[in-house]
């Protein structure tokens, strides 16, 4: 590429708000991205109307007619299972006059009523009320238009459900290109399946959406910003510094990147550390070996003992860590998102090992962890120092710019891969 | 409803000033959490104490199957508030400023000089222009048989329906 770096100028479109120089080794994004409506809004009509987006995982409509409704890409949808098993998403609106016709955020119902007027549908979208002769003509149930609308493209990989509103979109598998491989590690923890473990956080962050994403693949900020959960980790005796050689950092296509490393904390599955007690140190050492035994030790050992941070373009995050959080984000405006956050851990898992999933996931992760907190409020300092961009118009992401060969997990490269996906998908050009 | 009216009578039959005197030790610990005396606060727990906020609608969660925002074991606990004596916890760096309200409390059960207490709460969290809200209603198991008293276990079950303040680093 070569456009050259501008003086702090200010950008016009939003193709301008990513310049990256390879000969100068230089990559910056404009400030703008962050804080202009104008941007939001052709986001919603690029990324957000045309990506595959995270939806939810089958374990959390196990059963038949079971439905959980959820906000995606600015609508609302109801993501359920019919009688017969199938899987759908609908838009959660009345064909009749809009209202949300399931308002409970989860549940189980043999069909759908509309409470305005009483429109009834069975859970597979079909219009289910009789009316009475003279009320609705013949071509009024044609064509399924009193039916419950379908997002246009649902499809699956190993229990993850996404959802595309452009129906000429790629397919799922082709879009979700290198990270198949990523989410194949944290799929094949569970000997039958993985599940959505409770009901899952939800919570505010005054801040752009794409901070969150970056944030969540950065490897540079761990020492600066969390230093006291690693000191948390030293004081209880669960720092280990011992480590399974680690990949770095991989771009895995169409904007997704992972970054692979060894672990200092403790991982469920299956990296032990001394304040879990003795009592589960057995434990762990039998998943450990059985994913040895099942998977050989290579790939057995990657699974124990590395730790993976993954954004697969644009909001969805896949880390697997101190326990596997799956979190997706939405700007309510170009300086706020709600963030979902979700726990995944194996359905057989033992109840000993449930347990210590769970406490760990929260001395790291969450509103109330060691860690995120302070994330929160790196983001909205970001947030809050972009009043300034007249005057400073730029961030810098080149770390790592200059490195030969590949590069480092705590390199910029990661972050690099989401802008250039953001800015192709902005100009259309994806 | 009617049981508990003549629980709490019954309790306050046996000692007509038990609420207030426990009153009292929720205003004192309320006060060592608006003064940033976060040391003495831990202080008043237990050994073997718990510190819980739950998943929002779900108050009788578990959190050995359930995730939480918050289930600190005693030594957690401990940690999180050597995290707040840190200017590294960034998130309360400079410090916020809070004020906790407490209202509604009620003995709910008494046994061996050990008391469930519930209240309803209120709390505000300062920093930075923003202001946040926290309110709902705390459990608590409280050792009045211990002198001092020690509170053995506390649940802060959120009101709201999601965390619009996006934080739980204060105590709440």
């Amino acid at each position: 590429m070569d456009i050259t770096v501008p003086n702090p100028g200010l950008p016009v479109t939003s193709s301008d708000m990513v310049v990256e120089d390879r000969q100068r080794h230089l990559f910056r994004v404009a400030r703008r991205a962050f804080t202009d409506e104008a941007v939001l809004e052709q986001e919603r009509r690029q990324i957000f109307d045309r990506c595959w987006l995270y939806l939810g995982h089958s374990s959390e409509i196990r059963n038949t007619c079971d439905f959980v409704t959820r906000a995606v890409g600015g609508r609302e949808l109801i993501f359920n299972r019919d009688r017969g098993g199938a899987v759908h998403a609908f838009l959660n609106t009345c064909p009749h006059r809009g209202a949300m016709v399931v308002r409970e955020k989860k549940g189980n119902a043999l069909s759908f009523r509309c409470f305005y007027h009483g429109w009834s549908f069975n859970v597979n979208g079909r219009f289910a009320s009789r009316f009475e002769e003279g009320n609705y003509g013949k071509e009024h149930y044609g064509g399924g238009c009193a039916d419950l609308a379908q997002v246009p493209r649902l499809e699956s990989y190993r229990d993850f459900w996404f959802v595309n509103f452009d129906h000429n979109a790629i397919s799922l598998s082709d879009y979700l290109a290198g990270a198949k491989e990523y989410i194949d590690l944290v799929a094949d923890q569970g000997e039958v399946e993985m599940e959505i473990v409770g009901s899952g956080q939800q919570y505010i962050i005054n801040a752009n959406w794409k901070l969150l994403a970056e944030n969540s693949i950065d490897a540079f900020h761990g020492f600066p910003v969390h230093s006291t959960y690693f000191d948390y980790l030293q004081n209880i005796g669960s720092l280990r510094s011992d480590g399974f050689n680690a990949k770095g950092m991989t771009s895995l296509g169409n904007g997704h990147a992972v970054i692979e490393y060894a672990s200092p904390w403790g991982r469920p599955i299956a990296r032990w550390v001394p304040s879990w007690g003795e009592a589960n140190r057995e434990l762990v050492e039998r998943i450990r070996q059985g994913l040895i035994q099942r998977f050989g030790e290579e790939r057995g050992l990657r699974i124990a003992e590395t730790s993976r941070n993954m954004v697969i373009f644009p909001n969805l995050v896949i880390n697997d860590i101190m326990a596997i959080t799956v979190r997706t984000f939405y700007p309510d405006a170009a300086n706020r998102m709600t963030v979902s956050a979700w726990a995944l851990g194996a359905r057989d898992e033992d109840h000993e090992l449930r347990k210590l999933r769970l406490f760990n996931f929260l001395e790291f992760l969450g509103p109330g962890g060691f860690a995120t907190p302070d994330d929160q409020e790196a983001l909205e300092n970001c947030q809050r120092g972009y009043r300034n961009q007249r005057e400073a118009a730029w961030n810098d992401i080149s770390k790592g710019m200059p490195r030969v060969g590949p590069p480092k997990n705590d390199d910029e490269e990661q972050m690099r891969c989401f802008w250039r996906q953001w800015r192709q998908r902005m100009a259309g050009a994806a | 409803m009617n049981a508990d009216v003549s629980l709490s009578q019954g309790l306050a039959k046996d000692d007509p000033g038990l609420r207030a005197k426990i009153e009292d030790f929720l205003y004192l610990e309320a006060d060592l959490l608006d003064e940033w005396r976060i040391e003495e606060w831990f202080a008043l727990f237990a050994e073997g104490a718990t510190y819980e906020i739950p998943p929002t609608g779900e108050d009788d969660a578990d959190p050995a199957t359930s995730l939480f925002y918050i289930a600190d074991d005693y030594v957690r606990l401990r940690e999180r508030v050597v995290r707040l004596t840190k200017k590294e916890a960034h998130s309360e760096f400079p410090r916020s400023r809070q004020r906790h309200m407490i209202s509604n409390v009620r003995i709910t059960a008494m046994t061996a000089g050990v008391a469930d207490v519930t209240c309803n709460f209120i709390t505000y969290r300062a920093k930075r222009g923003v202001v946040d809200t926290y309110y709902g209603k705390h459990l608590y198991r409280i050792d009045c048989s211990a002198s001092p008293w020690k509170i053995k276990s506390k649940r802060s079950v959120l009101g709201m329906d999601m965390l619009y303040p996006g934080k739980l680093t204060i105590i709440i």
